[in-house]
């Protein structure tokens, strides 16, 4: 929906002028428009703080999901580093195979969304990856089955925020390809458990996460402080 | 989700609201007949199309409607398909756990259809039926129901296309959010049923070097027959960005195009599809 990025404040200028009808006719598209306008009354203003080492900000409209996004592709090409770098006992030579393919697949959306958001990129995240044990390959496939779904989840919730429509093409392009991660991963923690109800509903539908809710499981995992103002 | 809040705060904000859906006793009647058709996660879509009804100008949801009996005519495919295979049993699919999995994709196909056929009565349209198939594709997959690997190829190339096609359809969608939000979510359970089909390929031993993403325009081993739903997913350049080599770092071309799946329009799939449809 077109509407949901512009900001708060233009959103209440437009409510002011459009009259209670076509209001709803502009809002009632679907319950997410519902949902983003309940919400919108009562937001504040964006305000922006300005990033330091220990901070970032991600900022409003696509730049804020586009770095919302690359924030996460940060998360994800730190940890396959380490898990390349350091490989478990006993990982096969078809696991590291493709562990390294994930890595680069990674290390690629990062890359890309830093090139993409150029100057309005946030800088680059610290990780705390201690409650990992990389050792251990059941720690390091549960944690990167978390991350993968987690992932699906966060495009999934975030394309409908996004403005432009080749911003939201370029998030599909991505969002499947960490699908295709996730079905594996869950098929090394466990067979058949790529579909499984934690991720798929009985209409066939995979989950979804607000950005909200993504960065607070995030967070266990990133050091950098992320300011955000993105629902 | 208390729907009579939203009904209430509805309300509040159009006091003729339920002169657009009948009455206030009408309106949650036919939402209970829906719901009792659809999930809870399927409620919100099922709201949205019926705000759609009432207050969207009748022309706007037209092109939607087609695009979703579009993802219905595919989901068919997939539905019908699977649930042929799965019907076969130990027959064709020899390994237990296998067989599982195709019953699972079988299942969420199923449900796709289903929900699809729910959704778009909601926004004004009507489904379309089911085609006659042929999953030979006029005697290219001939043994296609006996063979494992040959059934694995097709469902391949099915999945594959399938998560292009929705990738394609995302941006023509947007003016919708609770249909963009569905398909978005239909689209990574196809991704997620191309890598574990690509990964049953692997380990049965019927190429040796499929994976469970895509690399290049490379058909995993299948051949020039499914050429056409691998076609430019060799790109590497994303948004005027070249991957490969990007940022100075060791990024293959293989893993620069494996990185991003490529959408595919409605024409080149309808192309593919139509090799399997009979009338």
């Amino acid at each position: 929906m077109k509407h949901q990025n512009v900001p708060v404040s233009q959103d209440q200028m437009l409510m002011h002028k459009l009259p209670r009808r076509a209001f709803l006719r502009y809002a009632g598209f679907g319950s997410i428009g519902l949902t983003a306008w309940m919400m919108a009354a009562s937001c504040h203003k964006d305000h922006n703080s300005s990033p330091s080492a220990e901070e970032v900000t991600l900022g409003s409209g696509d730049v804020g999901i586009l770095n919302y996004a690359y924030a996460l592709e940060q998360l994800e090409a730190a940890f396959y580093t380490q898990v390349v770098q350091t490989p478990y006992s006993g990982i096969t030579d078809m696991e590291l195979s493709f562990f390294t393919d994930i890595r680069d697949h990674e290390i690629a959306h990062r890359e890309f969304f830093k090139a993409a958001l150029s100057t309005q990129a946030i800088a680059s995240l610290q990780f705390d990856f201690s409650s990992i044990n990389f050792s251990s390959r059941s720690s390091v496939i549960a944690t990167a089955k978390a991350f993968e779904d987690l992932g699906v989840s966060a495009y999934n919730g975030a394309g409908v925020y996004l403005q432009t429509p080749d911003y939201l093409t370029l998030a599909g392009k991505i969002v499947s390809v960490e699908a295709r991660h996730a079905a594996y991963l869950r098929e090394l923690v466990m067979t058949d458990t790529f579909v499984d109800s934690d991720v798929v509903d009985q209409n066939g539908l995979d989950l979804s996460r607000k950005p909200s809710e993504v960065l607070v499981i995030a967070s266990t995992y990133i050091k950098t402080k992320i300011n955000s103002q993105l629902p | 989700m208390n729907m009579y809040r939203i009904f209430r705060a509805i309300e509040e904000i159009d006091p003729e609201v339920y002169e657009r859906i009948n009455t206030r006793r009408e309106a949650m009647k036919e939402f209970a007949q829906v719901g009792k058709k659809l999930s809870l996660a399927a409620l919100p879509l099922a709201l949205g199309a019926m705000l759609n009804k009432a207050y969207a100008q009748s022309n706007t949801s037209a092109s939607v409607v087609d695009i979703l009996n579009y993802a219905l005519t595919l989901e068919y495919l997939e539905a019908t398909f699977y649930s042929m295979g799965a019907t076969q049993g130990s027959a064709l699919i020899p390994n237990a756990n296998d067989l599982t999995a195709i019953q699972k994709i079988s299942a969420d196909e199923t449900a796709h259809v289903n929900f699809l056929k729910a959704v778009i009565p909601q926004l004004g349209g009507t489904p379309v039926n089911k085609p006659n198939f042929d999953f030979t594709a006029n005697g290219t997959f001939a043994d296609v129901f006996s063979n494992y690997q040959t059934f694995l190829a097709v469902a391949q190339a099915f999945e594959d296309t399938g998560v292009r096609a929705y990738k394609g359809q995302a941006a023509n969608i947007m003016s919708n959010s609770t249909v963009l939000q569905a398909a978005l979510n239909i689209h990574s359970v196809e991704a997620r049923h191309a890598s574990k089909i690509r990964l049953m390929r692997r380990l049965n031993g019927f190429s040796n070097s499929v994976k469970p993403w895509i690399t290049g325009n490379d058909t995993g081993g299948i051949g020039s027959s499914v050429q056409p739903v691998y076609a430019g997913e060799d790109n590497t350049v994303q948004a005027g960005v070249q991957i490969t080599g990007i940022g100075g770092l060791s990024i293959s071309a293989s893993a620069a195009s494996e990185a991003f799946d490529e959408p595919l329009d409605m024409q080149s799939v309808l192309a593919i599809a139509s090799l399997f449809i009979k009338s």
